[in-house]
């Protein structure tokens, strides 16, 4: 499959493991990533707080560019946040054939028109509708036999409902459950997997911010997970760079490796776990992986996943 | 008729006991209310259970509770919807979170709600001279309030509000959203003063996490946090507040580094969000405080090779001409004499026409 590929700013900046493994996982699910590098910031939310507009026009720009991507077949994107601010642009440009004019004029001096309706999933959505869940169990070579994964999926992708596409055919705020169990991983319920890794007031409220994270980690904690695992970067920065921070905030030790989506679909895929990037989180993942031998969770699991 | 389970969280502080779960088996059309449901149980069953009530129609926000984990109205939920969201078949109902049980599915609403809604001032300070007769305004800036007016007060928000959960002195969505109704308000005297205050309290607009739990617990539609956002638009943009929370200095360097680099600059961001929006911003005060006290975070980061010096010092940025498009497009939106505002809640879908 063939995907106009909108890697973020974050995954490549600030947790460069992301964008890094993302590389490294799509050859081994067929799937060809055509970069959109000339796409902007999709704002986060935070130009849309500024400005409507702009942040309608700046992702209408990255849209058209998507749908000008050669032989591709939908936009690709590998995080949460990227995700939910661009669905919320593209649902007031779908909405308004008038408004999209409005948009698309401002574009006109690059040659560029967003025509309404384009395709745009995160990789989790992708893994489940497009790729399947039963493809992917079958590209499986090392199962996360034992692994206790506790999915943290980021506000943007899982709210609000209607605008992000979830319904009784689509149960996107489980596909993360899903890909876990498909992965061969048991799935750890916990209190904070819907909820705000409190990244966005970290420069607002430092406090306030540190104890959502401190508070969901704990939470998996004491839920018996060995790690989380998010689709969202930005959640990442908070619940890993920031965790040692976040456990002072909560005061309580917390430890917990915090995974990126494609990373953990690398372990099962076979992949290394410095293929991946994993040596670069601040907390490191040892619990989960045993370095000398690479082979996650218990030591045993089978060679071969089916 | 049809048969269903509720399973109902019952307490009662003053026993001393415990919180419990109670099951019990109703009958009822299956479009009928969560609310007849639990009414049921409190006839047939046990009159005790507590739950309030008035209108049973959405209109008076009496009856917020928890259904499967999520806020509604008792009154606003069908049973059959209810059962198909449900985990295990049974229907369970407990109380609203963030605020404190009275008995059973009752809150108090008060420390937490209606303080926080007093503390907005809920009312119209009109512009004085006060006219004779009417005030006479454009239609579209009453238009543009009737979503914040929608709000009844029935706390589905303010019991699922993330930020509150953590921070309980936040004024939460429903309290902001009522400010907003007269923000937007142009017969009323005091945006300035009103928007202010918000943006100076540490509890106030910029607390909000932005993580949409109000706008999918409002059973009304009045998605608080896009009243919120409002409000930091009007706060930040129009009346130039530059808050102590760094609210505004955050927006204002994101939205112009984005213009510089196309890309998030996320070694720039962080100070520019204490320091102001400048290249010397990390050498203020304000930037140099917070940054020695991330110089942990910011070391270890280094030191496993997630952050390195390259894109500290060299960061990521899109092609020439990519930029020059980016900056067209800045200054063609921001040179227009009015912010354009495009709320689906307002104008509709085309298809929906």
């Amino acid at each position: 499959m063939r995907v106009a590929y909108w890697p973020g700013c974050v995954s490549r900046g600030f947790t460069p493991e992301l964008h890094g493994s993302m590389a490294r996982i799509a050859p081994l699910l067929d799937i060809e990533l055509v970069p959109l590098d000339r796409a902007s910031c999709c704002g986060a939310g935070v130009i849309a707080e500024h400005n409507q507009e702009l942040a309608d026009t700046l992702n209408a720009r990255t849209f058209a560019l998507a749908q000008k991507a050669d032989g591709t077949a939908l936009m690709m994107n590998i995080c949460s946040t990227c995700q939910g601010s661009q669905s919320e642009c593209q649902e007031r440009l779908d909405a308004s054939a008038e408004y999209r004019a409005k948009i698309n004029q401002t574009l006109a001096g690059e040659g560029l028109s967003y025509e309404k309706g384009l395709t745009n999933k995160n990789l989790l959505w992708l893994l489940v509708e497009e790729l399947g869940l039963d493809e992917l169990r079958s590209r499986v070579r090392r199962p996360l036999t034992d692994l206790r994964v506790g999915p943290f999926y980021g506000c943007y992708i899982v709210r609000p409902e209607d605008r992000v596409g979830i319904d009784d055919a689509h149960p996107r705020d489980t596909y993360l459950d899903q890909v876990i169990d498909a992965l061969g991983g048991s799935v750890t319920d916990y209190a904070g997997t819907h909820k705000c890794c409190g990244f966005p007031i970290i420069t607002m409220n430092k406090d306030a911010s540190l104890k959502q994270a401190g508070r969901h980690i704990g939470d998996a904690l004491d839920a018996g997970a060995d790690c989380l695992v998010t689709p969202c970067p930005l959640c990442h920065l908070n619940l890993d760079l920031q965790q040692p921070m976040a456990a002072r905030a909560v005061g309580r030790n917390l430890g917990m490796p915090v995974l990126h989506l494609p990373q953990l679909v690398g372990l099962a895929l076979g992949l290394a776990p410095d293929q991946l990037g994993l040596q670069r989180h601040v907390v490191r993942p040892t619990s989960v992986i045993d370095w000398t031998t690479a082979v996650v969770g218990e030591v045993g699991a089978p060679a071969a996943g089916g | 008729m049809a048969e269903f389970t509720l399973r109902l969280r019952r307490y009662d502080p003053e026993s001393g006991e415990a919180p419990y779960w109670e099951e019990h088996t109703i009958e009822l059309e299956p479009h009928r209310s969560v609310l007849e449901a639990i009414l049921q149980a409190k006839a047939r069953f046990d009159g005790s259970i507590g739950i309030r009530c008035s209108c049973r129609a959405a209109i008076c926000g009496s009856c917020g509770v928890r259904i499967n984990g999520r806020p509604d109205l008792a009154c606003h939920k069908h049973l059959d919807r209810a059962e198909k969201q449900s985990r295990d078949g049974v229907i369970e109902v407990e109380p609203m979170g963030n605020m404190p049980v009275i008995k059973d599915l009752i809150v108090d609403m008060e420390e937490v709600h209606w303080k926080k809604i007093r503390r907005v001032t809920p009312w119209l300070i009109p512009k004085q001279p006060v006219p004779e007769r009417e005030y006479i305004v454009p239609r579209e800036s009453m238009v543009d309030v009737t979503q914040s007016m929608a709000c009844i007060q029935c706390g589905a928000c303010v019991s699922d509000c993330l930020s509150m959960e953590v921070d309980p002195a936040f004024i939460g969505p429903a309290a902001l959203a009522k400010a907003y109704r007269f923000v937007g308000d142009p017969r009323d005297d005091q945006h300035f003063e009103r928007l202010q205050d918000l943006a100076e309290d540490p509890a106030g607009i910029y607390d909000c996490t932005h993580c949409f739990m109000c706008i999918d617990a409002c059973p009304k539609g009045v998605a608080p946090m896009s009243q919120i956002m409002r409000l930091r638009r009007r706060a930040g943009n129009d009346f130039k507040i530059s808050d102590r929370n760094n609210g505004e200095r955050h927006e204002h360097a994101f939205v112009s580094l984005i213009k510089q680099y196309g890309l998030l600059n996320e070694a720039e961001l962080l100070p520019r969000s204490y320091g102001g929006d400048s290249p010397l911003a990390k050498f203020k005060p304000a930037a140099t405080t917070e940054l020695a006290t991330s110089l942990p975070v910011i070391a270890k980061a280094l030191l496993r090779r997630k952050v390195t010096p390259a894109a500290v010092f060299k960061p990521h940025r899109l092609p020439k001409q990519d930029l020059s498009a980016i900056a067209g497009i800045y200054d063609t939106i921001e040179g227009r004499e009015q912010r354009e505002e495009f709320n689906i809640y307002i104008s509709g879908k085309d298809e929906d026409r």
